[in-house]
């Protein structure tokens, strides 16, 4: 599945690079010469803002960036996952720079409708697993084993998870194999559905201030790791292909590599914009600071971009070189 | 004169006849126990279960379906061509009132009316339509607007909101008074009512957005979606109200029947059509966190945005601001009504009033004139450093109430699920579905005739038929607790407030914080304090379900003849006797109207519930509003809240009008 969809990003990227070499070559110098205005005239570039802080961070240093250094008007649309794609058809979206996975949309939006392009990564190393509260983690240090689980299911019991364990699951738009891994591996849990990111951290928050006993779906990067450090659970280690049977998967969650989506006639446009975004990439500990700032800070996107945008002016001149 | 209200001639010659009470009970009696029994002895078997990821056939056709129409959308001009002149038509009128009120536009650098015009404008228009404390009052709450820091977002609210309720109020309130009027019309748009009433947004949300695309269309037309019906059956309800003796009086002394309408129907009935048109608000402004789903402008957003980062401050903030919209829309709504009503002024007064209106009307269109050229009446000054502190204040509060009373709320969780949640869950997911659905039809039998047998057999067959019945089934558990408590919330508060004036009062503003507060601003509270649980689902549901139950039998109360109340006076009845003997059975109609919609409501907020981890049917509308390959799932979980919800519907209406028969004939 993740190979997949590594060797489709590989071969759009080179049709890309055909079709922006076929583009500019045909335009001619007139481009080159026009290049100055245009950076003052970037125009209006629509940008998806998905529920997450990580997201939300990029969102923030993109827009910065695309507003002071090349004049752009950014739109900012609050959307979920979904219905950004969707906006790739309907020319309402014109990126997406946090991508995980989805498979499915990039098969209908990419491959099949051709309305949309992937930008490459953005260089954040998402993490997806099993998690226990840090005091847990602390006092029972084998806890971090899959197989010492069974041991401690008792204390897991909730009034949700009858005679189990309870498990929690967040976001529903979240791709998870939790329910498969616990019969697979034989746990004594029950999947709890939250229902909702908010859910799933507050009540991983509410565990940890109360020295109760959880565990549950995560992920990383995640502002909410620089508060409680959750501490991650090893289940099998992932092997290339091990996932390919949802209802027989006992393997760890593959490694994701975040990357960027755009609509192909805003790639098309030449707008400065559109390269911009193209050569944004960061870290991991890039992405937290900012979303420290945001979450935790409660700093605007504005003020949170400028600070790390003023530390980092080498890395930013690169993006527009 | 209760006799008459009550005695309809259509309903005197549709209902059979009344049995007995006692036989009624006997028969419940019966019912409760063959079914307690038989799920019992039963136990376990055919229970339908279907697993999270698994998909029956129907379910796979729907997803095949939604693709269908993914695929086929552009290609059909007929239907394109349809569907662009609505959305161009909304969305002009939607960016229209932006561009006047909040939005600046290309050229401006404040929209066309500053703020200082807007808030002279609501002053202006509200003191006309209803007094200067109103006026007062309104002013104060569209400051207080920009003193939060939100007032662009809340402008935005606004323009989204009057678009909405104008559509709503031109579609709903026709077709309300034809349904008044025309019982046969009633019968037939009544389930299309309640289906887009029951139907959860999330389920539509997608599709709406294939068609519409997102932004202020579509936001628009799933906020009208949710606002028509109440517009419309409370339309229908408040001209049956109306005593048939007095139609047939007018027509008898020459009026036609328009005319009867006009002049006798319409103004008697105008207080509920104006419990409608507040109901209409209200369940707009109640969209409007939805909506931003879907990129609607407004105050919104901010809620969501603060909910990525769980800042209960800044939710609560933008919540704030949309219940004061509310409050201001609403107390406005009223007062113009009840000012209609006291229509006795005199001549000359009322000539004083006109000459008033116009220097005001001067007054108010040089002040907007100014808010277009001054920069200080035109953006709102200051930095909304009220907001913010407010904020931060929210936070360390809810912070503190954490801390200090998490342990009781654990218990109280924890009492509940176990005590009454998990028996009545277990009873119902582990008893065979042909028991728990012959117990329905049952009911129906009992309470409703053959006929309501028939819609009952229906719908539990349509929910097996959908492939979720177990699930159907953990959420009519959390829906049957918190129906219960919502009805005995709207009995006891709504009397209470029904009877004193001064306790409406203060109560009132509670309840409009509670119908439209979104739900997402005290989510994270709740869940604080709650856990993620079935319960903080039921609480939740219940925080926006009594509300409408108790002003529709705060209504109920008030609209107790006054010859009734002076009779029971007279003859002596103590407070309690009041109540319960005169009060509460003449407002029967208002109880069963307040249970009925209290019942509609929470069934309303099981997506909400799926969201903080009721689990369930809810659960499964939002993961397919989030998963391509759950999209006919969800859709398949909306129409079981649907069936189940109209199978609800009808039974506590059935119960309700035996009750109101009763009371009619035992009065004789």
């Amino acid at each position: 599945m993740f190979k997949n969809h590594r060797a489709r990003r590989v071969t759009t990227y080179l049709l890309l690079a055909g079709a922006v070499t076929f583009a500019s070559s045909a335009a001619g110098s007139a481009q080159a010469a026009y290049s100055k205005a245009s950076t003052a005239k970037c125009g209006t570039v629509t940008l998806a803002d998905n529920a997450w802080v990580g997201y939300e961070a990029n969102l923030a240093v993109v827009s910065y960036v695309l507003k002071h250094n090349l004049g752009c008007k950014v739109v900012v649309k609050n959307i979920s996952e979904e219905i950004s794609w969707q906006g790739f058809a309907s020319g309402q979206v014109d990126a997406i720079l946090e991508n995980w996975g989805h498979d499915d949309l990039a098969k209908k939006y990419i491959t099949n409708q051709k309305v949309a392009v992937d930008l490459g990564l953005t260089g954040n190393k998402g993490i997806i697993g099993w998690y226990v509260v840090p005091w847990m983690a602390k006092k029972y240090p084998d806890i971090l084993n899959y197989k010492n689980l069974n041991k401690y299911a008792s204390m897991f019991k909730t009034s949700e998870s009858g005679s189990k364990g309870a498990f929690l699951d967040g976001d529903p738009s979240y791709v998870t194999n939790d329910e498969a891994l616990i019969k697979n591996l034989k746990l004594n849990f029950k999947v709890i559905y939250t229902g909702s990111e908010a859910a799933l951290i507050t009540s991983f928050r509410n565990a940890e201030a109360q020295k109760k006993p959880m565990i549950g779906y995560f992920y990383e990067p995640q502002w909410f790791l620089a508060q409680v450090p959750l501490k991650h659970v090893t289940l099998p280690a992932y092997t290339m292909g091990c996932d390919a049977v949802a209802a027989k998967v006992a393997c760890d969650y593959p490694p994701y590599a975040l990357n960027k989506i755009a609509r192909v006639k805003f790639m098309n446009s030449g707008s400065p914009a559109a390269k911009m975004i193209k050569k944004f990439t960061w870290t991991n500990v890039d992405q937290n600071s900012v979303a420290k700032s945001l979450a935790v800070d409660k700093l605007t996107d504005e003020a949170a971009a400028m600070i790390w945008v003023t530390k980092h002016a080498a890395q930013v001149k690169a993006w527009l070189a | 004169m209760s006799t008459q209200m009550l005695n309809r001639p259509s309903e005197i010659k549709t209902s059979p006849p009344a049995k007995k009470p006692s036989k009624l009970n006997v028969y419940l009696g019966l019912l409760t126990f063959g079914f307690l029994t038989f799920a019992i002895l039963l136990r376990g078997k055919a229970t339908l279960p279907l697993d999270r990821s698994s998909l029956t056939s129907f379910q796979t056709w729907l997803n095949n379906v939604s693709a269908w129409i993914d695929t086929n959308r552009d290609s059909n001009p007929i239907f394109t061509s349809f569907i662009n002149v609505i959305r161009g038509f909304i969305n002009g009128f939607v960016t229209f009132l932006q561009n006047m009120i909040s939005q600046t536009g290309d050229t401006r650098t404040i929209p066309q009316i500053g703020w200082l015009g807007v808030v002279a404008i609501i002053g202006f228009v509200v003191y006309a339509i209803s007094n200067v404390r109103i006026a007062i009052f309104s002013i104060a709450g569209f400051i207080s607007l920009g003193l939060l820091g939100l007032w662009q977002e809340s402008m935005d609210t606004l323009a989204l909101t009057l678009a909405a309720v104008t559509l709503s109020l031109l579609i709903g309130i026709p077709l309300g008074i034809y349904a008044g009027l025309n019982p046969r019309f009633e019968k037939f748009i009544t389930p299309a009512l309640d289906f887009a009433q029951v139907m959860p947004t999330f389920v539509y949300l997608t599709p709406v957005t294939l068609f519409f695309l997102i932004g202020p269309a579509s936001a628009t037309i799933v906020t009208l979606i949710y606002a028509v019906p109440p517009a419309l059956r409370i339309t229908s309800v408040a001209l049956k109200q109306v005593p048939w003796s007095s139609v047939e009086a007018a027509v008898s002394m020459g009026s036609t029947r328009f005319q009867a309408l006009r002049k006798v129907q319409l103004p008697q009935a105008k207080r509920t059509i104006v419990v409608g048109i507040n109901q209409t608000i209200m369940a707009a402004l109640s969209m409007v966190t939805i909506a931003a789903l879907i990129d609607a402008p407004g105050l919104g957003q901010v809620v969501i945005r603060a909910l990525e980062s769980l800042d209960v401050g800044r939710a609560f903030q933008a919540g704030l601001a949309i219940v004061v919209l509310a409050v201001v829309l609403d107390r406005s709504t009223t007062a113009a009504a009840s000012k209609v009503d006291a229509a006795n002024v005199t001549v000359a007064s009322r000539s004083t009033h006109r000459l008033t209106l116009v220097g005001l009307a001067i007054a108010t269109l040089a002040i907007v004139f100014l808010s277009r050229i001054v920069v200080w009446a035109g953006a709102f000054p200051g930095a909304g450093t009220l907001g913010s502190n407010l904020a931060k204040y929210v936070n360390i509060y809810v912070n503190w109430f954490q801390t200090h009373f998490v342990t009781i709320t654990n218990d109280i969780t924890d009492v509940v699920s176990y005590g009454l949640i998990n028996p009545m869950q277990t009873l119902l997911t582990q008893s065979p579905w042909f028991i728990t659905g012959l117990a329905f039809v049952g009911l129906g039998a009992v309470l409703g005739g053959k006929k309501l047998a028939g819609i009952s057999l229906f719908c539990v067959l349509a929910i097996v038929g959908t492939g979720l019945w177990s699930d159907t089934m953990v959420t009519l558990a959390s829906t049957l607790v918190a129906s219960v408590i919502t009805v005995v919330l709207g009995v006891v508060v709504g009397t209470w407030i029904g009877r004193s004036k001064r306790a409406d009062r203060w109560i009132r503003p509670i309840l409009d914080a509670g119908q439209v507060l979104p739900a997402f601003v005290y989510l994270v509270p709740f869940l604080g304090l709650f856990g993620a649980t079935r319960f903080t689902a039921i609480m939740a549901a219940v925080v926006y379900a009594a509300p409408a139950s108790i002003k529709l039998m705060a209504d109920g109360i008030r609209g107790v003849p006054e010859t009734i109340i002076e009779a029971a006076t007279a003859a002596g009845s103590s407070s309690w006797q009041m109540i319960t003997k005169v009060q509460i059975p003449s407002a029967r109609r208002a109880l069963a109207l307040a249970t009925n919609q209290g019942i509609i409501y929470v069934l309303a907020m099981i997506v909400v519930g799926g969201l903080v981890g009721a689990g369930g049917l809810g659960y499964l509308v939002v993961a397919g509003f989030a998963q391509e390959n759950l999209k006919g799932k969800g859709l398949a979980a909306g129409l079981a809240i649907v069936l189940l919800g109209i199978m609800l519907d009808r039974i506590t209406q059935a119960a309700a009008h035996r009750n109101s028969k009763e009371y009619a004939e035992a009065s004789h």
